[in-house]
């Protein structure tokens, strides 16, 4: 772990939606990070976790795709299944992580539920047949109803009478997934009218549909994943679920002047006047470079144009929305921490 | 004055001939994590492909909507259809389609089994979850739909787009898990009371097999295990065929004329996931071609140096002085520096990975929705690998 965390980059006053005040998510416990592959979810995951433990809470950050990205995020040995603390929020509070693997809940499940020992006759036999396989592999709806189980177990848990965790953060499956993931009354009902299985998923939906779970959704200023965004929201909510926040991720900093950014996206820009601005800056440059580097500011300005019209498009939602700048180096404990602290000061936890 | 590049590089990778590659391969298999412009790969180069003269189809799984639009893809029918706009001056052919993973299990099951026992099958709630949800059928069904394909005979060239799979390995492993699901003892167990007749079973199983239903029972209830016996019981006419399938498609991805081609974008979890496929892929014998990084940033005027532009642009800020030029030369310092980035994530994959060919594309100002665009970006993919990095124009001073 790194020592203290970098100094805070201020998040450029660009307001975006509606943004309540502090703890824009008061009374919500289990927050789902969903967001297409590539748009840094299991950052935002991480730095979402961080936030909300801040301030002498406790969070539980959540994998649930056996990639063990948690671990590598904060420079930590593969996560058993076991819940260990991975970090301490700012001004005292604790992050605790823990990878969910279907096998293992399963056999927790099987324990608590069908009073199997987990390393009993019993539950050997059916992992020698490769019933545990079949289970957390194959049975549709199974191993989603074993991993939500999950969530909701560590949600609701207590310890003397209050909640163990304040806040649990699932990095959860990619937005094309997510709610066939988290509905899985509907996943298993075709199955499963009745029995064990039935009143697991019956439990885990009294979780996921109440105002206690919130979904938040990752993305990009990019086409793509705005418009997994915009599609995950209509059907999040079509299933009933509750649509937390947008979390704006990599958002560059306009370079060029606003006024400028039009009519420089239209290529319209005098290299001549550029040229002398260079040369009085003591770079004395040949025409040719001149124009390479007005090309790449008009590519800047038209990226700039584009971003906007997608940041149109997710204020439309109405949802609250947040952003988090691009960082310049690889993520690391550090980054996580000045991540975490914008989310803070954007009203997140 | 002419400045070296800063950074040249430590080990030059190969460079993937991607003409070449497409007038001789008669598979290719896109394949990444997701986010990294794979779908758009893979059509840029069946549209590339077929403007060089060859019957090319492009099989896409979820392309997103205008891509899909311009490729004439408005509906899932899981039938290829002609793209409308394609330059057939060379006397090449171009169709797409996108996978349909619920009707392709469909048709396997018809194909392979008689129609009431199919009938039984298809109403089954179990059929019908996992034909849809199952982790894996749609990998599956992607190397069905590729092996039907190619049965068919009529394509010089078949390009496939893979599932965006949680992990890029899940996609090889779907035969082979298939395998180890049909052949596994538990199907055994499930099919023991109807192998023995009803009820009757009870009498000759072993205790074992006893035990473990009893436990089904309770983990799953009887009215699911009733369901999921039935279901298995009809499918097991159809075992060997599909088996036999699972078999047949693994070994096509492993013959001569099949190659793939493995997608990044240049961002360490995307080059961390190429690895491990890269990896996987010669594990598994499987033919690799070679890596596309797509977005990339270069700089034509790398000669110019972040530090010595930003330090420019610093001084005329000062100044309060020609703030476009200022602006200008930051814009310029960031993508040097974005662009060194890259190239030393890019670096630390074929350091790791010194044999496997590499081309780059060049960062678009947004994305591909048109023919045109997906025509550039094969120019580009060729144009690559041609001519190495984009050129690069000396700063005088």
């Amino acid at each position: 772990m790194s020592s203290a965390p970098p100094p805070v980059r201020k998040v450029r006053g660009r307001s975006l939606g509606k943004i309540v005040g502090v703890g824009d998510f008061d009374g919500v416990r289990l927050h789902v990070v969903t967001g297409k592959g590539g748009t840094g979810k299991t950052t935002v995951a991480a730095a979402l976790a961080l936030a909300l433990a801040a301030r002498g809470r406790r969070a539980l950050l959540l994998e649930v795709e056996g990639r063990q990205g948690i671990a590598q995020l904060f420079d930590s040995p593969p996560l058993p299944y076991e819940e260990r603390k991975v970090a301490v929020a700012p001004a005292g509070g604790d992050v605790y992580a823990l990878a969910v693997d279907p096998e293992s809940a399963l056999l927790e499940y099987l324990e608590m539920f069908a009073k199997i020992r987990h390393n009993g006759v019993a539950a050997r036999s059916l992992r020698r047949l490769g019933a545990v396989d079949f289970a957390t592999t194959i049975a549709p709806g199974m191993r989603d109803v074993l991993l939500t189980g999950k969530a909701m177990e560590a949600t609701n848990r207590r310890d003397r009478g209050r909640h163990l965790y304040d806040a649990v953060v699932m990095d959860a499956p990619p937005t094309g997934r997510i709610t066939r993931f988290l509905n899985v009354n509907t996943e298993v009902a075709g199955l499963a009218k009745m029995g064990p299985i039935r009143s697991q998923a019956d439990r885990v939906m009294r979780l996921i549909g109440s105002p206690q779970t919130a979904v938040h959704i990752v993305t990009l200023l990019e086409e793509m994943p705005v418009q997994e965004t915009v599609d995950g929201v209509a059907e999040l909510e079509a299933a009933g679920l509750q649509v937390g926040s947008v979390i704006v991720n990599m958002v560059r900093d306009p370079l060029l002047p606003a006024a400028d950014i039009a009519a420089v996206a239209r290529g319209e820009v005098d290299s001549d006047a550029i040229r002398a601005g260079l040369k009085s800056a003591d770079l004395d440059v040949p025409v040719e470079l001149v124009d390479v580097l007005i090309a790449e500011s008009v590519d800047h300005a038209r990226r700039v144009e584009l971003e906007s019209q997608e940041r149109e498009e997710l204020i439309e939602l109405g949802r609250p929305t947040y952003e988090l700048p691009l960082l310049a180096d690889e993520i690391d404990l550090g980054s996580l921490y000045n991540l975490a602290e914008l989310l803070c000061e954007q009203g997140v936890g | 004055m002419t400045v070296p590049s800063s950074s040249s590089r430590r080990t030059a990778p190969r460079r993937l001939d991607v003409d070449a590659m497409l007038d001789r391969e008669t598979v290719l298999v896109c394949c990444g994590s997701g986010g990294v412009g794979k779908t758009t790969t893979a059509a840029a180069l069946a549209l590339r492909a077929a403007e060089r003269g060859r019957k090319v189809v492009v099989l896409t799984i979820d392309p997103a909507r205008r891509l899909a639009q311009s490729m004439g893809l408005t509906m899932l029918d899981n039938t290829p259809r002609p793209v409308a706009g394609l330059d057939a001056s060379a006397g090449g052919e171009l169709q797409a389609m996108m996978l349909d993973m619920k009707r392709t299990f469909d048709e396997i099951v018809l194909a392979h089994t008689d129609a009431v026992r199919a009938e039984q099958i298809l109403s089954n709630p179990f059929y019908q979850s996992l034909s849809s949800s199952f982790a894996g059928t749609q990998e599956y069904m992607a190397m069905e739909k590729l092996g039907q394909l190619r049965s068919t005979g009529d394509w010089d060239l078949i390009v496939v787009d893979t599932p965006p799979s949680r992990s890029a390995l899940d996609f090889l492993d779907a035969p082979e898990r298939l395998g180890t699901f049909l052949d596994g003892r538990l199907i055994r167990v499930l099919l023991a009371p109807a192998k023995a007749g009803g009820k009757a079973y009870l009498k000759v199983v072993t205790a074992g097999v006893g035990m473990v239903t009893n436990v089904l029972t309770r983990i799953i209830g009887a009215q699911v295990l009733r369901d999921l016996q039935t279901f298995v019981a009809a499918l097991e006419t159809m075992f060997g065929g599909f088996r036999e399938r699972a078999d047949a498609t693994y070994r096509l991805l492993k013959a001569p004329g099949t190659a793939f081609v493995v997608v990044a974008a240049p961002e360490p979890d995307a080059l961390r996931e190429a690895s491990y496929f890269v990896e996987r892929l010669a594990d598994d014998e499987m033919p690799l071609a070679g890596l596309v990084v797509n977005r990339v940033h270069r700089s034509a005027a790398a000669s110019l140096t972040a530090e010595r532009s930003l330090v420019a642009a610093e001084t005329l800020e000062e100044r309060a002085e020609a703030p476009l030029a200022a602006a200008v030369l930051r814009v310029h310092s960031d993508r040097v520096r974005l662009g060194s980035r890259e190239q030393r994530l890019e670096e630390r994959f074929t350091s790791a990975h010194p044999r496997v060919p590499v081309v780059e594309v060049a960062a678009l100002a947004g994305d591909v929705h048109d023919l045109d665009g997906l025509r550039a970006v094969g120019h580009d993919l060729a144009a690559a690998s041609a001519a190495g990095a984009p050129g690069r124009v000396a700063a005088a001073g």
